[in-house]
């Protein structure tokens, strides 16, 4: 079996275990009783936010994965992960301004104005839009070398989703630092380490013959 | 601050500033410990609560005891279901001290047998802006205090919660500034409204609720009613609170439900009923939580803005 071949047929496979967390919320939230909790709507809020930034997190562990494998594989699964943490953050918004606040504009707008918050996570959702419409072949073609520019806006989105996320909890800090520590991590995964290690060990070589130089000169 | 509006309780809605006052005078003369004949028309106001109108359904049980904040067991509201069980609430006792004649210490059955138990439907309304609810078992704190017969110094009373993170695991990380804290200023706590609670649903106050002592200030934020007291202490200057010295510009020391003072982080002008299901309806809050004709008279002629 190719390498390839391999991810055609795990794809469909992603794609359903992605649907998973939906799918029990909507068997928990339609089987009636109890499943949500004694406040359902904020259990819906809370757990579609965290599928949001998991998703997010999951599609940025994508490359530093491929690359710690030395295969492809995990970067061609990274467009359907991005538009499924987009997928999330809709259905965030969507419970947040119908069941949460129950279409009330007023409150919504005075959210949306004045809450850091919810600011925060709005401009964060404004961009996964952004980045979810050009996700595709066409707009890849069409922006060419920009489009990779344009879609490194992920970072920034999901530094900001931790931040709503941070921004959000009462006192417990240690749920969203988690996530802030994870981020952190896959961020670091991209820093240029090697070409900092070369430059290092570089200088490190030269600075005993910089020494002898100035040393046999002094003589 | 996200402070605009000022407090828009009708005029109809507060209390006629004789009667109130009057109420004072009479409260006052309970704290000054005129003795046990005073406190029988105290009983008697109290029984004449305002109670929760017809499409107000009680909260299920197992919600009241299965959703709530108690820190001192995690900061999740399925932990305190889960962990109270490691509370023992045998013995008890109560240290009351401060500005007083007599101060000492009361024990749990005293406390249970030595006053009238009686039921009170009260709403609680969450600082998160989430409400519920629920038929206390209880008896006015006046009652109780007067027992110690506070001074004229005693303008505040000061309230804690046990500290033991053997019991209560969630004291093991420092969330918030342990012991929990709290405190009323005097006539708030001789209000008849003012209870403390001993059940719930007519038995016995389980554990993760407060047990097996807790306030309840039914006009105020949830976080003000503490829960597990263990020392009561009457004092001259406002004692600290454990919500408002951590965020001060988040929790007042007032903490009175408020639609015209939101939280820095939401609105308060609305909550969403516990048990209501996923499609229930937001509901307007009321200023006082709904019973502003017995206790707006406290605060007349504050900024109740100021004053959150
Ligand atoms: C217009 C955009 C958004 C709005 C209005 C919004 C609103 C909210 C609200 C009201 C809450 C609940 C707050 C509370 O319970 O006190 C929440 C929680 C949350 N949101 Fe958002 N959000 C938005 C965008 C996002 C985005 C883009 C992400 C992820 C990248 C996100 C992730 C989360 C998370 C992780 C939580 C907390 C879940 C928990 O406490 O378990 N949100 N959001």
């Amino acid at each position: 079996m190719t390498g390839r071949d391999w991810v055609a047929w795990a794809k469909p496979g992603v794609f359903l275990l992605c649907l998973l967390p939906l799918a029990l919320t909507l068997a928990q939230g339609l089987g009636g009783g109890l499943a949500l909790g004694a406040n359902p709507v904020e259990t819906l809020l809370h757990r579609s936010g965290l599928w949001t930034l998991r998703m997010l997190l999951l599609t940025l562990a994508l490359t530093p994965l491929s690359r710690a494998l030395g295969r492809p594989w995990p970067i061609r699964l990274r467009r359907m992960l991005g538009l499924f943490a987009f997928f999330y953050g809709m259905l965030h918004l969507l419970v947040y301004l119908w069941l949460d606040r129950a279409l009330d504009w007023p409150v919504i707008v005075e959210d949306l104005t004045e809450r850091p918050y919810i600011i925060v996570g709005m401009v964060a959702l404004v961009l996964m839009s952004v980045l979810a419409l050009t996700s595709t072949r066409g707009w890849q073609r069409r922006l060419r070398r920009n489009w990779k520019r344009l879609h490194r806006v992920v970072y920034l989105i999901a530094v900001l989703g931790v931040l709503h996320f941070l921004w959000l909890v009462k006192a417990d800090l240690r749920e969203p630092l988690i996530y802030a520590v994870i981020l952190g991590v896959l961020l670091a995964l991209r820093l240029p380490w090697g070409r900092w290690r070369r430059a290092w060990t570089q200088s490190a070589q030269s600075a005993p013959a910089v020494a002898r130089r100035s040393a046999s000169s002094s003589r | 601050m996200l402070i605009r509006k000022p407090a828009d309780i009708p005029s109809s809605e507060i209390t006629p500033p004789e009667v109130w006052r009057a109420r004072r005078t009479f409260i006052q003369g309970a704290a000054l410990g005129v003795g046990a004949a005073a406190l029988a028309p105290l009983g008697a106001v109290a029984a004449a609560y305002p109670r929760p109108g017809e499409d107000e359904p009680l909260t299920p049980r197992e919600f009241v005891t299965g959703y709530n904040n108690f820190y001192e067991f995690g900061t999740d509201k399925g932990d305190p279901a889960a962990h109270a069980h490691r509370l023992r609430t045998r013995p008890w006792s109560v240290v009351v001290d401060g500005e007083c004649a007599r101060p000492g210490e009361i024990g749990i059955e005293d406390i249970l047998s030595g006053f009238d138990q009686q039921e009170r439907i009260y709403r609680l309304r969450c600082v998160e802006a989430w409400s519920m609810v629920i038929p206390w078992l209880g008896f006015p704190l006046g009652e109780l205090l007067a027992r110690f017969e506070p001074t004229s110094r005693a303008r505040y009373v000061a309230f804690e919660t046990l500290f033991d993170p053997e019991q209560m695991p969630g004291q093991r990380r420092r969330v918030l500034d342990w012991p929990y804290r709290e405190g009323l200023r005097i006539d708030e706590a001789m209000h008849p409204l003012t209870l403390l609670a001993t059940g719930l649903y007519g038995e016995t106050l389980p554990n993760q609720n407060g047990a097996p002592l807790r306030l309840v200030v039914p006009w105020k934020y949830g976080f003000k009613s503490i829960k597990s007291i263990v020392r009561i202490r009457f004092t001259a200057e406002q004692p600290p609170a454990t919500w408002n010295r951590m965020q001060p510009d988040e929790y007042g020391f007032y903490a009175n439900v408020n639609p015209a003072v939101d939280h820095p982080r939401w609105s308060q002008k609305s909550h969403r009923m516990i048990g209501g299901g996923w499609l229930a309806k937001r509901r307007e809050t009321l200023p006082f939580n709904g019973y502003a004709e017995e206790v707006a008279g406290l605060y007349a002629g504050m900024d109740l803005r100021r004053f959150y």
